[in-house]
């Protein structure tokens, strides 16, 4: 599929949503001001700092770190984040935790589910055809592209989130990092690393 | 809204059990990606009790709900040779795109002496 069919959907859609939200206005349903203070408290609510907050806190807390694998949906509350707060409120949270002998990615390749409610909109790339059609097969070659070349040793598992659950990476806690409390911790997981191409630690993503 | 236990689910399949994506091609909308049907995997997890897309998009009334399983395919099965060692991907799958696979019967094999 060419970049001309996605640009071509794309206006499509622009001209759609623009139709419609010039209807709501027009009858009074809502106005132009509450649609921009809605984005704008979604904006702030979401981010790769909210995923790096809820690393942070695994990292240093034990007994979260088990409820977050355990219950996503139910952990990140704890940190006054909500999955029912975006458009779908029935989604799961997934959170898949990178060990010594794990690394975990995560891709969708039928279009782009991501974990939008927590982290905002996915980066370019997650949604590129190429990302999404090769990742699956071979997920080192990729991995090497972004720059990161793990032990061959490790074993790699791809999440495809084809359906209703969207998932998020606890990547290794570099080393190095004990004496750092929580926002020095979340300071060195980026965006990338909550995905899985990158390492945390590894430079802003 | 709650997600459904997997203790409250009529599930048909437990974690661990292997299955076999189905081999379908549906003329509308579907979610069981084209790379895994007719592929052999284990499952993971349940994820709970969710609508069934493809009547979803189709505009049912009242769609079908059904277990959605986190089935674990290794890279080698789906991909053959061109696949990777010590790599997996793992599917977030409806009930219904799967079916019971059986457990591996080597005759030569499982016999006394055998491997």
């Amino acid at each position: 599929m060419s970049d001309d069919h996605g640009d071509e959907e794309r206006a499509e859609n622009t001209r759609r949503v623009g139709l419609l939200t010039s209807l709501l206005e027009e009858r009074g349903v809502v106005s132009e001001r509450e649609l921009d203070e809605l984005v704008e408290a979604f904006v702030a609510r979401t981010g790769p700092g909210q995923g790096a907050r809820i690393v942070a806190r695994a990292w240093t807390d034990s007994g979260f770190r088990a409820r977050l694998l355990a219950d996503a949906n139910a952990a990140v509350r704890e940190l006054g984040l909500d999955m029912a707060a975006g458009t779908a409120p029935h989604l799961r949270l997934r959170v898949v935790e990178n060990t010594s002998e794990v690394h975990n990615l995560v891709v969708c390749t039928l279009c782009s589910c991501y974990p939008v409610a927590i982290l905002g909109p996915p980066p370019t790339w997650y949604k590129s055809e190429s990302y999404r059609s090769r990742v699956v097969r071979d997920p080192r070659g990729v991995l090497e592209e972004f720059g990161l070349e793990l032990d061959p040793a490790l074993r790699i598992r791809v999440w495809d989130s084809s359906a209703e659950t969207r998932y998020l990476v606890v990547p290794v806690r570099p080393e190095g990092s004990d004496d750092h409390g929580e926002e020095e911790l979340a300071a060195l997981v980026s965006r990338n690393a909550l995905i899985g191409t990158a390492l945390a630690g590894a430079g802003a993503g | 809204m709650s997600l459904p236990t997997a203790s409250a689910l009529a599930t048909r399949f437990d974690p661990g059990d292997r299955v076999r994506a189905r081999v379908m091609n549906p003329p509308g909308h579907n979610r069981l990606p084209t790379y895994a049907r007719g592929r052999r995997g284990v499952v993971e997890e349940v994820h709970g009790v969710f609508a069934l897309p493809d009547e979803v998009v189709r505009g049912v009334a009242r769609p079908r709900h059904e277990p959605v399983y986190a089935v674990s395919f290794e890279s080698r099965e789906l991909w053959g040779v061109d696949g990777s060692e010590r790599s997996a991907v793992s599917l977030d799958l409806w009930e219904s795109y799967l079916e019971a696979e059986p457990a591996p019967t080597d005759p030569v094999r499982s016999s006394p002496g055998g491997r």
